[in-house]
């Protein structure tokens, strides 16, 4: 069963010649066509993918490849990828086929990776269910009635239900780590700056981060070192040497030191997630970790904080889908003014025009000082009080999300509901730190629950090493769903 | 009543970086539509803007010229609204915190000297171009300009007239084109200039309500159009009616200006800081490294014109009129290593004349440094006359050669050949007995008769100097 291995055994399997990446991209086709239902991917190219395959199997013949040469990955569709459509689960760019690479796409070609497909996601990474896609929701594969999470739900779903080994997810208040964690598989957000945003459709500019879901912390490590470095195009990309990611991840646990933010185990925190999460600590103790008990004070102000910058950001960012020169525009207008205002009126869903309204009022005249500027105050206070924690120890631990997955429905009707799925996730966005979540355990449902990993800029050697060593004990990330 | 005019201007100085101030298409200007328009102009969806240093270095340039504080540290801002020409649905500029802060330029009217305050000079990109011919009632999206840089300076309000809004506005074009960041074209709109325009009672210290004056672009309409404007706010004013806040177009063609739609201004651009930006940061090292860059200034040199060539202010101030005219000249004493006042009557006469008649740049100009020069030089060893020397000019203008080989040709070679002139002379008076007659009788304006008679019979060679000399001898006197 090659569609159960990780990037890693199937990345063996190819250089030991037990089959070739055709034949490993046709069984991951034919997965991703019998399981249809899930509606992970929004665009599948069997014949792109194959004929990339060949490439990689020739360049295996020529002793070329690299460790991702021939291991088939699908791409969450806000990475552009030039001569496909690349939709961002919106209306808007239903039609819109990028003349160009996004700058991890570019990676992965260089690689050698089989772009099996791009992936379903909430409407321009807005959402944390996958509800708002224009193609659909996606189905959690642990129980088809529950979300996936989001906004990578798409991707989240495909590793899951191991119709690709890996996929790439991007992350601006939880977007990789709560789909990792309601679907249980391991997912990294990296500090902002370290993987490229050039050709990430952008959602809140400094927030937005790609990085990798997989089956494990190891995969993860694998992609990261594809994903992540320095990039001309990206201004607020950092120029800083790329770690070898898979080389540091079996150091020892020793004294690692476990910062417990009182704030993550408060109230709202579903008891299952509690319990699972608790235990999951005990197993770092037994690994010889020590626990600190520590405080992020400002905490309870991330979800605020984030809902007046992301949608001010985002209210900027989203002012080019304006029908003019790509994407969508309404079929019929009378004048300029009213081609804008029916071609986003029709091109965007409803969680994305409130966004929009939103972030433009926050940045009106008369408005900007008590919105915008107050929460860049406290975006500064979130960030000092990591600083401060990171005196007392190595990772902080804590749940990815206050809960399971949620039933597909659930929430559509109370945005703030939905909002506060992120509690715990936002924070590390508003302070540009590396995040993780990794398989911790099920609910009395059997659904997955995630434990999420803090680290220190740049340390995502550190996270990816600690979550390893998790794994190495556990088995909670082998789990695949009934029926896959 | 008497009114006090109040007028500042913008000025938009495009840039003359090789590639945009935020990603790497050309500048160059006459492309085809949108063939200069990459994935950043186009403002796909996933592009990114990165910054030209050359940019910064260029808007220091322009701080340090005008005494401007650098800050170390500016902020790029986003001015959000929609427009079909602007790709992304908002502009990259300054907002905040501008690059150059607190400069000012030295103007002078009617004899008097006057300083005029620059505000602040921010960097920006350029829109690209909506074509409104052409389409049937369409309208076209021309996007080669998109994310062109821009320099935005800002006066305080400090002009009192039209006639110095002219003035700082020419002093400022010089400028750009001395330091060598802008082409100063103003009608391939490098050089964009809007007024703040308004008018309060003489005497007191409160602004009067002003109206802003888009689209001029020559230093003739920026003239008539603040003059119009001030008339009429004054006849508002003096009617009894209050002058509207407004945006005003200048219609050169009927020479009146009137307001846009008032749609245009109710935008609330919504500034923020571009959070794909970094501040951009100049380092003392980045400052000094652009002052060593400097070019002398136009005041400078026209001191040193003044001091060094014994020259007039007057003449000073045209041969520095442009950095290339003012090099021309230098380069051209040099050569010609002959009296600096003859070389410069040579330029500012009959150089600047047949470059005018032809609408031609110094740079253009089919009679070299050095050609000039050799002809100073025949002039000044008086091998031909200054009367000659202006048919070996024209000459050399229609492209017959350098001086020397004009004067050989045509044989123009001046006669001082004591001997020869003398010959002349002789026979001019000897032909001329009734004239010598008037001479002897005192009509001694009769003189210049027996000049022109021997030029004439010399074909204008004979050394003037020398003509006069002998004939005075050979006369009574």
């Amino acid at each position: 069963m090659i569609h159960t291995k990780t990037v890693a055994e199937q990345s063996a399997a190819l250089r030991a010649g037990e089959l070739s990446s055709t034949e490993l991209t046709q069984a991951c086709l034919e997965r991703t066509e019998q399981h249809r239902e899930l509606n992970a991917f929004i665009t599948v190219d069997a014949e792109r993918a194959l004929a990339q395959a060949g490439v990689a199997d020739e360049r295996r013949t020529r002793g070329e490849a690299g460790p991702l040469t021939g291991v088939p990955i699908a791409q969450k569709d806000i990475f552009c990828t030039d001569g496909m459509l690349t939709t961002c689960g919106s209306r808007m760019l239903s039609n819109f086929t990028a003349p160009y690479d996004a700058t991890v796409i570019r990676k992965f070609n260089e690689a050698g990776a089989v772009l099996l497909g791009k992936t379903n996601m909430d409407e321009f990474a807005m959402g944390s269910s996958n509800e708002t896609s224009f193609f659909g929701p996606v189905k959690n594969p642990w129980q088809a009635d529950a979300v996936p999470g989001g906004s990578s739900g798409g991707s989240a779903a495909a590793v899951t239900a191991r119709l690709v080994p890996a996929a790439t997810g991007t992350d601006t208040g939880g977007s990789i780590r709560q789909p990792a964690a309601l679907c249980g598989i391991t997912g990294l957000k990296p500090t902002y700056g370290r993987v490229s945003r050039y050709g990430m459709t952008a959602f809140a500019s400094s927030l937005d981060q790609g990085g990798p879901m997989a089956q494990t912390a190891e995969d993860a490590a694998l992609l990261l070192g594809v994903m992540a470095g320095f990039d001309p195009r990206d201004s607020t990309s950092m120029d800083k040497p790329v770690p070898d990611y898979v080389q540091s991840l079996n150091h020892d646990l020793k004294g690692l030191r476990i910062g417990l933010p009182e704030e993550y185990f408060g109230e709202g925190l579903n008891a299952e997630v509690a319990t699972a999460v608790n235990a999951a600590i005990e197993v770092y103790r037994s690994l010889g970790a020590e626990v600190v008990r520590l405080s992020l004070p400002n905490s309870n102000l991330a979800v605020p904080c984030y809902y007046v910058l992301a949608p001010a950001e985002a209210s900027s960012n989203l002012s080019r889908y304006d029908g003019v020169r790509y994407g969508y525009r309404a079929p019929e207008y009378t004048d300029l003014t009213d081609m804008y205002e029916k071609t986003r009126a029709q091109g965007f869903g409803a969680e994305v025009k409130r966004r929009i309204m939103i972030g433009t009022y926050a940045l009106s005249a008369g408005y900007y000082d008590a919105y915008y500027l107050k929460a860049q105050k406290l975006r500064r206070l979130i960030a000092e009080d990591f600083r401060q924690a990171f005196e007392a120890c190595d990772v902080i631990m804590g749940p990815t999300s206050p809960s399971t997955a949620f039933r597909l429905g659930e929430m559509t009707d109370d945005p703030v509901s939905m909002y506060l799925n992120d509690i715990y996730t936002i924070p590390v966005n508003l302070a540009g730190l590396p995040g993780m979540s990794i398989p911790a355990g099920f609910d009395s449902k059997g659904l997955p629950i995630g434990l999420q990993l803090i680290g220190q800029y740049f340390d995502e050697a550190r996270l990816l090493n600690i979550a390893h060593r998790y794994q190495q004990v556990t088995d909670w990330h082998k789990r695949i769903p009934p029926g896959f | 009543m008497k009114w006090e005019p109040v007028i500042g201007l913008e000025v938009h100085a495009q840039l003359l970086t090789k590639s945009k101030i935020f990603s790497a298409a050309s500048t160059r200007y006459g492309a085809a539509p949108n063939t200069q328009a990459c994935a950043v102009d186009i403002g796909l969806p996933g592009v990114l803007p990165v910054m030209n240093i050359e940019a910064a270095r260029m808007a220091v340039k322009l701080g340090l010229a005008i005494g401007a504080t650098i800050n170390r540290q500016s902020v790029f801002a986003r001015k959000n609204y929609f427009y079909p020409d602007l790709p992304k649905g908002y502009q990259i500029s300054q907002y905040e915190l501008p690059v150059v802060e607190q400069g000012h330029l030295t103007i002078e009217v009617d004899g008097r000297e006057k300083t005029v305050g620059i505000t602040r000079a921010h960097l920006e990109e350029d829109a690209g171009k909506s074509l409104h011919e052409d389409f049937h009632g369409m309208t076209g999206i021309d996007l080669n300009r998109a994310s062109t840089p821009l320099l935005e300076i800002v006066s305080e309000p400090d002009m009192r007239s039209a006639k110095e809004a002219v003035a700082y506005l020419k002093k400022l074009h010089e400028l750009v084109r001395y330091l060598e960041i802008c082409d100063g074209n103003m009608q391939e709109g490098s050089f964009r200039c809007d007024a703040n325009v308004s008018v309060r009672p003489k005497g007191r210290e409160q602004l009067g309500t002003r109206s802003e004056l888009k689209n001029i672009n020559s230093f003739k309409f920026i003239d008539k159009a603040i003059d119009y404007e001030i008339e009429r706010q004054i006849d508002v004013l003096e009617g009894g009616g209050k002058v509207v806040q407004e945006t005003r177009l200048y219609d050169a063609a009927k020479g009146v200006t009137r307001p846009m739609r008032s749609k245009e201004e109710a935008n609330d651009y919504r500034y923020f800081p571009d959070p794909d930006l970094p501040p951009l940061v100049l380092d003392d090292a980045f400052i000094e490294d652009v002052r060593k860059t400097l070019p002398e200034l136009p005041e400078a040199k026209r001191a040193r014109f003044v001091q060094d060539y014994g020259l007039s202010a007057y003449d000073a101030g045209v041969l520095t009129s442009t950095r290339e005219m003012a090099d021309y000249y230098e380069q051209a004493v040099e050569a010609a290593n002959a009296d600096p006042k003859l070389v410069a009557n040579w330029v500012i006469g009959d150089l600047s004349g047949y470059l005018n008649k032809e609408n031609k740049e110094i740079a253009d100009s089919p009679i070299t440094v050095e050609m000039l020069a050799g002809l100073i030089r025949r002039i000044a060893d008086k091998t031909i006359s200054g009367k000659i020397a202006k048919d070996v000019f024209d000459a050399m203008w229609n492209e017959q050669g350098d001086a020397d080989t004009i004067i050989e040709n045509k044989g123009l070679r001046q006669i001082t050949d004591e001997g020869a002139i003398e010959k002349l002379i002789d026979e001019v008076l000897a032909n001329s007995p009734t004239q010598v007659e008037q001479y002897k009788s005192g009509q001694e304006k009769v003189f210049g008769y027996f000049v022109g008679r021997v030029m004439k019979a010399s074909k204008g060679k004979a050394n003037p100097q020398q003509v006069n000399k002998i004939l005075k001898a050979k006369l009574p006197g």
